[in-house]
């Protein structure tokens, strides 16, 4: 979709994902240490073909440093600290809340291949976003002391043929420690990404997993209007599709840095519970009627491959309105009936 | 004796391979087959490392050949190549050796490096030989394949 088309959508798009605290890490795990990213939560906020990208990392553990890595689909042009409310209240509004707290520049560059677009610090949290394949990005992060997975390699490439951009986030645990921050809570990272298209990361949640482990997430998607969801796994299931509350696009709106939040959205829910080994792809949405998903955006190389369009379950709201038109039916028919039998008691 | 010398590569394949199986990955990996046995004497085999995973991951030696193993890392990790028997992978699978020294069949390769080791399969009777990387996780990704001595 050229950006162009976009413009003509009109489109707002805010893709959240949540994964659950089984979830291990986004990506890369710091060498020898016992601490582990428990969660990583993430929001792109897709409008007038700017994505704003909202990621938060939680921790447990001892140890020095942690690190994840996040693809993302274009370059920022800012990275800055998140909202302090507005992952939990997208969560709250499907799923009883979570008790969670969420809690600026430096230039580097090394030898190896991959450029460094920007670095910050957010609280105890190094931020560097790189450009480069697979490879390069690989090399980046081990040179900087990332320990990556044996799956990483792969992983890496698979995403490097769509977008060059990665994320990659140290957790400092003695920064952490120094500023008072205790397993559980969270940081949350905001990132303004101009955008033809949004796609949302899945494959990345298996990263560093047995196959056999099961991954669950809950992705939440606001939109200017019912999107067209594609990813080719068979293990996420939209939950709900509807339109977003007042309440709800009131409270977001409230948050730093949310005030482009519209006063009306289209609210998705999508749910991830499936073995790592079938996670394989990623997560593609159009909010433009004659623009179906593109496949390329969910990953799905083959065309022969299996194609999930995540048909729309039957929207929550529809079902209050729709059982009290029912009810009322049902009522008039029996009072015509009724009145029928009145009249004509031999009919 | 001989009995139990057979047992020997098929309890070590099974040890291997049941760990990767028991870890939740399959040889996820292309299958890659050198058929034609190479040796017997000095032999050179390359063996490429992408995506964490050997190529080829199997290997046909004659009795008696001293193979020299070219190990070409194409990945941005290290990784590193053990063969030998059962009692070999034991003790680098529980190991903590993070980075081995040149010895005969052990062998250590940085990121995007080419590295070698040389290792002296025995003469007599077919035999399976494993080759593996042991660093953390490694084995259950699939990151192993074997040599199977292939009597003229």
């Amino acid at each position: 979709m050229t950006r162009a088309a976009t413009a003509i959508t009109v489109a707002t798009t805010a893709l959240l994902v949540f994964a659950a605290p089984a979830f291990a890490c986004g990506g890369l795990v710091g060498e020898n240490g016992t601490i582990q990213l428990t969660r990583t939560t993430t929001l792109a906020a897709y409008h007038d073909g700017v994505e704003h990208y909202v990621t938060s990392f939680e921790f447990s553990g001892q140890g020095q440093q942690v690190g994840s890595i996040v693809p993302l689909p274009g370059i920022p042009t800012s990275v800055e600290r998140g909202g302090d409310w507005t992952l939990q209240r997208l969560e709250r509004e499907v799923a009883p809340p979570i008790r969670t707290e969420f809690a600026t520049k430096a230039a580097a560059s090394n030898a190896s291949d991959a450029v460094v677009i920007l670095q910050t610090k957010i609280d105890a949290l190094e931020i560097t976003v790189l450009k480069g394949g697979g490879t390069e990005v690989g090399k980046w992060a081990t040179d900087h002391g990332f320990l990556l997975t044996p799956d990483a390699p792969e992983v890496l490439d698979y995403y490097s043929r769509r977008s060059q951009i990665f994320m990659a986030a140290r957790f400092d645990a003695t920064a952490a420690a120094e500023r008072g921050q205790n397993a559980g809570d969270g940081t949350p990272i905001h990132l303004t990404i101009p955008l033809d298209r949004p796609w949302v990361p899945l494959r990345i949640l298996a990263l560093g997993r047995d196959r056999d482990s099961i991954v669950q997430a809950d992705v939440f998607m606001l939109t200017d209007r019912k999107p067209q969801l594609l990813t080719g796994d068979r293990g996420l299931q939209l939950a709900r599709s509807e339109p977003a509350s007042t309440q709800l696009l009131d409270d977001l709106r409230a948050d730093k840095g949310m005030e482009w939040v519209p006063q009306q959205e289209w609210l998705s829910y999508l749910k991830i519970d499936t073995p790592a080994g079938l996670l394989t792809h990623d997560l593609a949405a159009s909010v433009n009627p004659l623009q179906p998903p593109s496949r390329v955006d969910a990953g799905i190389a083959s065309s022969n491959s299996f194609l999930n369009t995540l048909t729309s379950a039957p929207s929550r709201t529809w079902f209050g309105p729709a059982a009290i038109v029912a009810v009322i039916a049902i009522a008039m028919l029996g009072f015509q009936y009724a009145w029928t039998r009145r009249r004509h008691p031999f009919a | 004796m001989s009995r139990m010398r057979r047992l020997v590569p098929v309890a070590l394949v099974a040890l291997v391979f049941g760990a990767i199986l028991a870890g939740g990955h399959a040889l996820a990996g292309p299958s890659h087959s050198q058929s034609n046995p190479v040796g017997p004497g000095d032999a050179t085999v390359t063996i490429t490392i992408e995506h964490s995973h050997f190529s080829p991951n199997q290997v046909n030696v004659r009795p008696g050949t001293t193979v020299r193993f070219v190990i070409v890392n194409r990945d941005p990790i290290g990784h590193e190549f053990i063969v030998g028997d059962a009692e070999v992978h034991r003790r680098h699978e529980a190991g903590t050796e993070a980075v081995h020294p040149p010895r005969p069949g052990e062998v250590s390769i940085a990121a995007e490096t080419t590295a070698e080791t040389t290792f002296a399969f025995p003469g007599g009777s077919a035999d399976t030989v494993v080759y593996a990387c042991h660093l953390p996780g490694h084995l259950r990704y699939g990151m192993a394949g074997e040599v199977d001595i292939v009597p003229t």
